[in-house]
């Protein structure tokens, strides 16, 4: 329901306010990806790119950098010495408000300039295919009855800091044991060597359907949009959410966003906003959003600095209570 | 396994349709081109390329890109031979016996033997593939972290332990490797190390750069000390000279299949074929006749690292298609590919998608062969660089350096990390000291690390873990034997301790 009002939303803005752009890209273009080959920001970037070529909605020609060093502060960096570069577009997720939060990176988050959010990834709490427990309710039992062993993408990253937040909603203790990628903890929970993840969907959808782990529920204000069944007897939309399971979590996101360096002209930041709401516009759009089971909600501009400052917020209370932050 | 051949045939039907070919032939020049460019490298190439394959069926993009990976993977053991540069990481071990083997005329036979090794260990792995999909995909999940720590003491052990030379130097280089891989964000605590914040320490030192200058650079330093070593080697240059290579290739026929055995089991278990080569190499160096004479110029050497290289680089496009882990940077950028061509990696994937996994691994026989009947056509023309003056090639190999440092992360930092281990590099080989064990220490440094501590966040802390179930205990158990042997051989007569060996 929430996608097809925001991508109604998206249409009827595009159609009303295209702001006049005076600002075009006169070189060709760096889209930078601040993660590894292959993970979740790689596909977005890439996905944007080919979308923006299939319909020429840029004249220069785009080049995808990957700079996914240090849990991706090494491209942030790099944008933030682009500064005034309006053709070096950096691609991440909440990493470019968090990080700084949590490790000394080299850059703070006024640093970059947000641009727009395409896509909000969902976390699932996915437990290994023979565990005694199926609802959240049972999880909670086990965790408060032994240790349950949960694993996750890096450390003080979006994983972990979502199970800080279920610890203290659901009052339980586990053991965080961080990998290197989503897919990694995927593997490991197929493998039966740890008994809970909280990746994305799209990170263990392939395990899912092979019968090597299961979805408990998701951590969403509402149920995920229907689709075509994901196994035999379950689609998206069969999860049930966390909170009706009675964690009181509202809901847990992480955007996918576009960022340019410091100190761009304000033309600039609309033009790329305005491509990148036509991007989102696009049935392609679309189709890659259910693929990867996102939902699709653009945010620019007032909204999308709103959104970033009441995240930084919670987390940054879940940072302080575990003793993570950085001076 | 009967029904996997029967799929096999399948694949070859899809794979042999003349736009597939076509798509075999063009991306294996394109690779070979891509690989024998330093610095250009196979992640780069096949990131040049994808965009190109948005439109295209997944399985035609998926053949076009895998047979520009081989021809880049074979091509790549090119510069490691002739001028001691390793273009990818998995290519380094290649340099220790190539590179002697160069200097001294046998440039021909050098390339020829890496070819073929490469060609042979792919085709072992593809093999192993067909044959043993299923089983291959349920043994990948056995390993936790636990599991991954054994297996890389395995390779360190089995490296480490027959390298010979002054142990103390050894200690020295891994300690120098070990702290080298260390630095940039630690994936256990999230924190910074060895940063100083420095913004271009905070990705790490990229192991390319110190590769690319401890060999490549240090070696031209240490030419342009002793300029009365560089003369141009002569080298008969015809393909009858590969043909004569080519026939005296098979009677390393023990270390082929020894090496591509320990590269399947590398590929799949996984620890990579970086790992593999050195594994293998290691191992070559204490239970082969020729033992006493790798790293000056053994041929056998040389095919225990290609062989092995090779044969994980294959068998480790299973694990990646069955699990969604991809064992190379390379492997990565197809994972990405495979995601935008709406395919998902997993356990399903053999069943709902037939066309594409056997296509591809049908794929995989064919541009193997394509690319080693290729490369092997281009032995004669790059042996010749071998006959150009120094003075022309010196400067040439300085800036075939800096393209590959640059095109790391396009970074000028690194440019003078590059300069400062050329210097390391030339010190370590005045002084004496071994590079390998910093080369495989920076590899593995960090993921052994991190396998150690994660399986200590499982155990809760118990080191008896890497005993308490068959699986590690018996990898750990090799490991132990690998460092014990040695050490035992020592005590006894250094002759007689080798008949006790396996």
């Amino acid at each position: 329901m929430t996608m097809r009002l925001a991508a109604l939303a998206a249409a009827l803005g595009l159609t009303a306010a295209t702001p006049v752009a005076a600002f075009t890209p006169s070189k060709p273009v760096e889209f930078v990806v601040t993660a590894g080959a292959g993970g979740g920001t790689d596909i977005f970037a890439r996905t944007i790119q080919s979308i923006i070529q299939k319909n020429n909605l840029v004249a220069q020609p785009i080049v995808v950098t990957l700079k996914g060093g240090g849990s991706g502060a090494e491209g942030f960096v790099y944008g933030k010495t682009g500064s005034g570069d309006a053709h070096r577009l950096v691609f991440g997720t909440s990493n470019q408000w968090l990080l700084p939060m949590v490790a000394k990176v080299g850059w703070s988050r006024q640093e970059l300039t947000p641009v727009a959010a395409l896509a909000f990834d969902e976390f699932i709490l996915w437990t290994r295919q023979d565990a005694p427990w199926k609802t959240a309710g049972e999880f909670v039992a086990a965790a408060k009855a032994g240790t349950i062993k949960v694993g996750g993408s890096q450390s003080k990253d979006l994983d972990e800091t979502l199970l800080k937040i279920l610890e203290k909603a659901a009052g339980i203790k586990t053991t965080y044991i961080p990998f290197k990628s989503g897919g990694e903890a995927a593997v490991q929970l197929a493998g039966g060597h740890i008994d809970a993840n909280t990746n994305n969907p799209a990170e263990n959808v392939g395990q899912w359907k092979g019968g090597q782990g299961r979805p408990v529920c998701v951590f969403s204000a509402a149920r995920l949009a229907a689709g075509p069944k994901v196994t035999d007897t379950m689609a998206w939309s069969d999860i049930p959410t966390c909170k009706e399971q009675g964690i009181p979590i509202e809901e847990y996101k992480m955007p996918r966003a576009v960022y340019l360096p410091p100190n761009v002209p304000a033309e600039a930041v609309a033009f790329w906003a305005d491509v990148l709401e036509k991007v989102f516009a696009s049935p392609e759009w679309q189709e890659y959003i259910g693929r990867t089971s996102q939902s699709a909600t653009f945010l620019k501009g007032d909204a999308f600095a709103k959104f970033i400052a009441s995240d930084e917020d919670r987390s940054r209370k879940v940072f302080e209570e575990q003793g993570w932050l950085v001076k | 396994m009967i029904e996997n051949v029967a799929a096999l045939a399948h694949g070859f039907a899809v794979a042999l349709t003349a736009k597939h070919i076509l798509f075999m032939v063009a991306g294996v020049c394109f690779g070979l081109v891509v690989g024998v460019l330093p610095g250009l490298g196979a992640p780069n190439g096949v990131g040049l390329l994808l965009p190109l394959t948005f439109t295209m069926e997944p399985v035609s993009a998926i053949i076009l890109l895998t047979s520009m990976y081989w021809g880049a993977l074979i091509g790549g053991s090119t510069t490691s031979i002739l001028f001691n540069i390793p273009g990818e990481p998995s290519s380094v071990a290649t340099t220790f016996d190539g590179y002697p083997m160069a200097k001294s005329g046998e440039a021909t036979k050098a390339l020829t033997f890496a070819f073929l090794s490469s060609g042979f260990g792919a085709l072992f792995g593809v093999v192993v593939v067909t044959l043993l999909a299923g089983w291959v995909t349920r043994f990948a999940l056995l390993f936790s972290p636990v599991e991954y720590f054994a297996v890389f003491v395995l390779a360190f052990a089995s490296f480490i332990a027959f390298g010979g030379g002054s142990p103390l130097k050894s200690v020295v280089s891994i300690a120098l490797g070990l702290a080298l891989a260390s630095v940039g964000m630690d994936t256990i605590s999230g924190s910074m190390r060895l940063t100083y914040d420095v913004p271009d320490l905070i990705r790490g030192i990229s192991f390319l750069v110190v590769v690319i200058g401890l060999f490549g650079l240090g070696e031209l330093f240490e030419t342009m000390q002793n300029p009365a070593a560089a003369k141009p080697v002569a080298t008969r240059l015809d393909l009858a000279g590969v043909v004569r290579a080519a026939l005296e290739w098979p009677r390393y026929g023990v270390a082929l299949l020894r090496s591509a055995v320990i590269g399947c089991w590398m590929g799949i278990a996984p620890g990579g074929p970086t790992a593999a080569s050195f594994m293998s190499y290691g191992i070559g160096k204490r239970f082969s006749r020729n033992g006493p004479r790798f790293g000056k110029g053994e041929p056998e050497g040389l095919v225990c690292a290609e062989t092995a290289d090779q044969s994980a680089g294959s068998s480790a496009m299973l694990p990646m298609l069955a699990l969604g882990l991809p064992s190379s940077a390379t492997a990565a950028v197809l994972l990405g590919g495979l995601m935008i061509w709406g395919i998902t990696p997993g356990p399903t994937l053999f069943s709902e998608r037939p066309d594409f996994v056997w296509g591809l691994i049908a794929s995989m026989y064919l541009s193997n062969i394509v690319a080693v009947v290729l490369a092997l056509a281009t032995v004669p023309l790059f042996a010749r660089m071998l006959q150009v003056p120094f003075t022309i090639t010196g400067p040439i190999i300085a800036l075939v350096c800096v393209i590959g440092a640059w095109t790391v992360a396009g970074a000028p930092f690194d440019l003078w990390l590059l300069l400062l281990f050329g210097a390391v590099g030339w010190l370590m080989k005045a002084l004496d000291y071994p590079i390998a064990p910093l080369v495989l220490a920076m590899v593995l440094g960090d993921r052994t690390e991190d396998a150690f501590r994660q399986s200590m966040l499982l155990s809760g802390g118990k080191l008896s873990v890497f005993f308490a179930s068959p699986l590690p205990a018996t990898i750990t158990g090799l490991a132990l034997l690998c460092l014990v042997v040695p050490l035992a051989g020592m005590a006894l007569k250094p002759r007689t301790a080798r008949s006790a060996a396996p």
